[in-house]
């Protein structure tokens, strides 16, 4: 009984009858705070209680722990103090979950909404797609086809869109006036959409340009070489 | 006199009892059971709803010995703080023993509402094969229970109108508790599951939906996706009260078309709540129903950005009551300060609980904006940045009809943004302002001065929340002087002991309950007021790095981490745990 009354240190167990506001021993509940707060008592001003008529007009704004993070202030972690914020445990639980959800998804590299620009040769301004909201290429090809209506790109089949097209398809296609969707890629290169797996799309593509046929004849030649290959 | 006795006599005990009747509330009926023996002989015997504040009050024997009729329960278990993880899991509150009493006697218990209980399957086994006529269960923050004891009520309730379970901890256990809805129940008006966390028969949903026409609300949770919600919402258009799932999907795909058209259908819907998941661009599917929406729930909505909730809001010309996040920003609440002047209660969370960023919160900015645009506001649970005694002192002048006030700066300790002065004037213009105040909660820098105003004006006080307040003793003491109505306090890590605590020991009979954790008081003046007031359970918490050992008894003046004491009319609670100590 005697070593617990040492290990809390006797000052804090001693019965007193001081003044109210003399701040002996009331410092122990501000301590608490600084320590549970990570903050020094002058920083968040407890001396002001006793020094009410000295308005403290330092407005410098770095003195209050909520201020922008770039202060040396450090702002206070929440988790620190137990049970504050006064959140039910089951919408902390369920913030968790879906914090959690959210950085799984950014790990993947997909990150939480895939927008990315689309623009059209011709269009008077550029839309924006989440890449997120589709499965398949089919699905981004009907989607970006309501978008701009008077958009074609040809035949597609189950499996993608330029997948398995014979050389000869893609020569009428790319020498008619229909349009080519083509996409900027991580490396900052112009791609033809549709050779890689949808997955491995969305991660690595930019942004998205729907190309004049007749203007996408550059790219052509790797995918024709795809078709060759595989023919 | 005598003639006014006589006359009282000659009254029926028909027509007093039809008169009991018109009395709902239980307020009312207790002040007429203290009037004289027969009138506390007819309101007992003709009350059948009862509300029991706090479970250890009383027993289920002393419930039966005085309501042999009563057919509606509610109970309240743990403390309010228990909700921030301050008391421990098996603190008690077990509701087992009153559904048991009750079968015992051959109550006819249709009704059953339990907040912060223990409640096991073997509970909602018991419940549901006990009461042939149960009708309602509902569950507010509640745990101990899985999908099989919800698959035990939807097996055995024949007449079941009610299940409404919220924010629950239930345990999956992938049963399809769902399919044990007979095909004979049709009774169903209200389904709210929206706290579970595992998968639903989808199927078996839509069947019972559809065969349960008085069904008037239904919540759904997050295993429900948009596609399935769609097709049940087809059969059931009267429906005024919807939580979604998941509302996630391609917002130009054929379903979102449908759901859009599906709810222009649901012409009765008033409340909305859910999006538990949720793609922002299919927000636009609910705007036929947002016109005559008076209830809004985006609080567990992840990820929306500030300016679509507010192209949402801007629809709902009629809300009276909204929950959301923080995300929502000053600019936000501007919004729907210009939009929503009907509103009545409106509640902030925070969106960022754990440290990061903390680009998205609000301010005493929002707060004025909603109290200069909304002038019927009279409850508000506010979590914010920061906040100013200015701002305070205009939202009293503007709204000086709050019955709730509960303000939460992220930051407990946290002084006038602007003066750095405590929020003392600030709360202090609340309560003066607000004549019909029933609950506060205070937080920011604060001194004895805000209890000071809390004391003398707060006088339609019930309930008062304190965290990280006050200098002295003097705090507390003008609380317990001035409140007269004060019926609950909580307070943590506030430097109030013991002469505060033993100053005036009956008033505590005349409070439901005291909370008080991470205070100055001592295990000595614990003693003192158990031994002087038998009235009283006074319970301590003993856990974690301030345990003691069971065999010692503590030096008196070792200061007590957790204490909660609560008047009651039957003494220590045999069920409480090795941690809890009754002095």
């Amino acid at each position: 009984m005697v070593d617990c009354v040492k290990k809390m240190g006797f000052e804090e167990t001693e019965l007193r009858l001081g003044l109210p506001n003399a701040n002996y021993g009331k410092r122990g509940f501000s301590e608490t705070v600084d320590l549970k707060l990570n903050l020094s008592s002058a920083e968040i001003g407890l001396d002001s209680a006793i020094d009410l008529k000295e308005n403290n007009f330092n407005k410098e704004k770095n003195l209050l722990p909520s201020s922008s993070p770039t202060d040396s202030v450090k702002p206070p972690a929440k988790a620190q103090v137990v049970g504050w914020p006064p959140v039910r445990s089951f919408r902390k639980n369920v913030m968790a979950v879906q914090k959690r959800t959210d950085s799984d998804e950014a790990e993947k590299g997909t990150g939480g909404a895939a927008f990315v620009k689309v623009s059209m040769d011709g269009a008077p301004y550029l839309r924006k797609v989440d890449l997120k909201m589709y499965k398949t290429y089919k699905e981004l090809s009907d989607a970006l086809g309501k978008m701009f209506s008077s958009f074609t790109i040809g035949k597609c089949d189950s499996q993608g869109m330029m997948d398995f097209m014979s050389e000869s398809k893609l020569m009428d296609l790319l020498n008619s006036s229909d349009y080519v969707p083509t996409y900027e890629d991580k490396d900052g290169d112009w791609m033809l959409v549709g050779d890689v797996p949808w997955e491995m799309f969305v991660g690595s593509c930019k942004r998205l340009r729907i190309m004049k046929g007749t203007e996408a004849k550059g790219l052509a030649p790797k995918a024709m070489d795809k078709c060759k290959t595989r023919s | 006199m005598c003639l006014f006795r006589d006359m009282m006599s000659y009254f029926p005990e028909e027509v007093l009892e039809h008169v009991f009747d018109f009395l709902t509330s239980h307020r009312d009926r207790n002040a007429v059971s203290l009037v004289c023996k027969s009138w506390y002989s007819l309101e007992r015997f003709s009350r059948e709803k009862v509300f029991i504040g706090n479970c250890y009050a009383v027993n289920p024997e002393r419930l039966i010995a005085r309501f042999p009729r009563v057919r509606s329960l509610t109970l309240k278990g743990k403390p309010h703080f228990a909700d921030f993880n301050l008391v421990p899991h098996d603190w008690g509150g077990d509701v087992y023993p009153w559904i048991e009493a009750m079968t015992k006697n051959g109550i006819n218990l249709e009704e059953l509402r339990l907040k912060r209980m223990l409640v096991s399957d073997e509970s909602l086994e018991l419940l549901a094969k006990s009461f042939p006529n149960f009708k309602s269960l509902v569950l507010v923050s509640c745990e101990g229970f899985t999908t099989d004891g919800l698959a035990a009520i939807a097996s055995n309730c024949r007449f079941l109108r009610e299940l409404d379970l919220q924010e629950n901890e239930v345990d999956d256990r992938k049963g399809h508790w769902l399919s044990c809805f007979p095909d004979s129940c049709t009774s169903l008006v209200s389904l709210n599951f929206a706290c579970l966390k595992g998968e639903v028969n989808v199927a078996a949903l839509e069947r019972l939906v559809a065969r349960c026409h008085n069904l008037r609300s239904l919540r759904v949770n997050h295993a429900v996706p948009l596609e399935a919600l769609q097709k049940i919402l087809v059969k059931a258009p009267q429906i005024n009260d919807l939580g979604t799932g998941s509302f996630v999907h391609d917002p130009d795909s054929e379903t979102s078309k449908k759901m859009k058209n599906t709810l222009e259908n649901c012409k009765s819907v008033r409340s909305l709540s859910g999006f538990l998941d949720v793609n922002p661009h299919c927000l636009p599917a609910v705007y036929p129903i947002c016109t005559d929406l008076t209830s809004l729930n985006l609080s567990y909505a992840p990820g929306i950005y500030s300016n679509e909730l507010i192209k949402l809001i801007c629809h709902c010309k009629k809300l009276e009551r909204l929950w959301i996040l923080d995300t929502i920003g000053d600019k936000g609440l501007g919004a729907v300060a210009s939009t929503c002047k009907e509103l009545q209660e409106l509640r902030v969370f925070p969106s960022d609980l754990y440290g990061a960023d903390n680009a998205a919160a609000v301010t005493e900015e929002g707060l004025v904006s909603i109290s200069a645009g909304c002038p019927k506001l009279n409850s508000l649970l506010y979590f914010c940045q920061q906040m100013t005694n200015a701002a305070l002192i205009t939202v009293a002048k503007n709204c000086p009809n709050f019955i709730r006030f509960r303000l939460c700066t992220l930051n407990p300790v946290i002084p006038d943004a602007v003066t750095n002065l405590p929020l003392d004037e600030g709360f202090g213009a609340i309560v003066q302002s607000c004549k019909g105040l029933k609950r506060l909660s205070v937080s920011g820098r604060l001194t004895d001065q805000v209890f000071l105003y809390i004391g003398m004006y707060a006088e339609q006080l019930e309930m008062l929340s304190i965290a990280f307040a006050g200098d002295s003793d003097k705090g507390m003491l003008y609380v317990l002087n001035g409140c007269k109505k004060l019926k609950k306090l909580e307070i943590r890590d506030s430097p109030f002991g013991n002469a505060a605590l033993l100053s005036d020991m009956g008033k505590y009979e005349t409070m439901r309950s005291l909370w008080m954790s991470s205070c100055e008081v001592t295990y000595g003046a614990c003693k003192t007021l158990a031994e002087k007031m038998p009235t009283l359970n006074v319970e301590i918490i003993n856990e974690g790095e301030d345990q003691v050992e069971a065999s010692s008894s503590p030096d008196a003046r070792h200061r007590v981490e957790k204490m909660y004491l609560y008047r009651t009319l039957v003494g220590p609670r045999r069920d409480a745990p090795d941690f809890v100590w009754t002095l």
